[in-house]
């Protein structure tokens, strides 16, 4: 790898790709050489099912920008009222 | 040029005497051929890998390319390169070791001439630096662009437990390293810093150093692709593997 930095999250989600639904338990997560991205870098969100084949995964490969756009989203998106329930919980 | 090359996806055995798949590409009656081990790059054992190995067998090197990453299979090669990066890389010591075995395999050939040189991409080239520091399987040495040959105590892991310019001392093979001046992976500097260790050492090297390149740049699938700087590139290592290997009898 050219960069040194993996960020690895603990997920409980589920994810879609060409086919059915995965569980999603990881993400893998690091701005490095894509695989189909013409880029030198990208940041690359390796959504992983770790307890299943290694094809059950969901990989997004995006520009920086695209990256920081998206971050963006989820950050409003989690400002809603329902989202903000869900985290109070969860500091209870 | 040569006339007629056979490719194959064949098992040779790697370190630890595991099997490990790899592409062989080589020219079909050709007399006495050099050989050369591809180690790939991070992205993992793609079709750019096994365009390599066709572009040394159509020069007259029979060439192999183990697939680093295939104990973690079976699997598609760029889900089995998402599992290696998941659990923080192969070990280096297993991809020398890879390296010797491919480099074995080479050497075993009916129509081998004895020679075996490597050439490696990104990570693949800082492997290559490692093997040819860590092993006397081989007789040169190509280098292009491989960054974190450098890599500060925070970054060794117990994968990577040792950065590769620390072993520069025991380069047991002539090295030459091709970089572009706008990468950052290495940058300018660290490739400085690289050669002056080789010159302390007093290893023999060449190194080719391009304007208006990055990283990547003999990359054709890529934005990074500089068709000049390539061209003269591809003329440095094969007369580099020239020199060293022996020119192969149909190039």
């Amino acid at each position: 790898m050219c960069t040194a930095q993996t960020e690895h999250v603990s997920l409980d989600a589920h994810g879609r790709g060409q086919s059915d639904w995965t569980p999603l338990s990881s993400a893998v997560v690091y701005y490095d050489h894509p695989v189909r991205a013409t880029s030198d870098h990208a940041v690359v969100l390796d959504l992983r099912n770790d307890g299943g084949s290694h094809a059950s995964r969901v990989v997004v490969e995006m520009t920086a920008a695209s990256a920081a756009a998206l971050a963006r989203a989820i950050d409003r998106v989690l400002e809603s009222e329902p989202a903000r329930a869900e985290l109070a919980a969860l500091d209870h | 040029m040569a006339k007629e090359i056979c490719s194959e996806v064949v098992s040779i055995e790697g370190h630890g005497g595991d099997p490990v798949e790899a592409y062989f590409t080589r020219p079909v009656g050709a007399g006495s051929v050099p050989g050369v081990v591809v180690v790939h790059h991070m992205p993992g054992w793609d079709e750019w890998t096994a365009a390599v190995t066709f572009k040394l067998a159509f020069h007259g090197y029979a060439a192999v390319a183990p697939h680093l990453y295939s104990r973690l299979g079976p699997g598609r090669w760029d889900d089995l390169a998402a599992a290696a990066r998941a659990q923080g890389g192969v070990p280096d010591a297993q991809v020398v070791g890879d390296v010797e075995g491919a480099a074995q395999f080479l050497r075993s050939q009916p129509d081998s001439n004895g020679k075996v040189g490597a050439i490696g991409f990104c990570s693949g080239g800082r492997q290559v630096y490692l093997a040819a520091c860590m092993s006397e399987a081989l007789d040169a040495a190509v280098d292009c662009w491989g960054g974190r040959v450098i890599m500060p105590k925070e970054e060794l892991t117990p994968n990577q437990p040792v950065s590769p310019i620390e072993l520069t001392a025991d380069m047991h093979c002539p090295l030459l390293g091709i970089f572009g001046n706008d990468d950052q992976y290495p940058t300018p500097a660290e490739v400085d810093q690289i050669e002056a260790e080789l010159k302390k050492d007093d290893k023999e090297y060449e190194f080719y150093r391009y304007d208006g390149a990055g990283h990547g740049f003999f990359a054709t699938d890529r934005e990074s692709y500089r068709p000049e700087q390539a061209i003269d590139g591809w003329e440095k290592v094969f007369a580099f593997y020239g020199r060293h290997l022996g020119k192969p009898e149909n190039d």
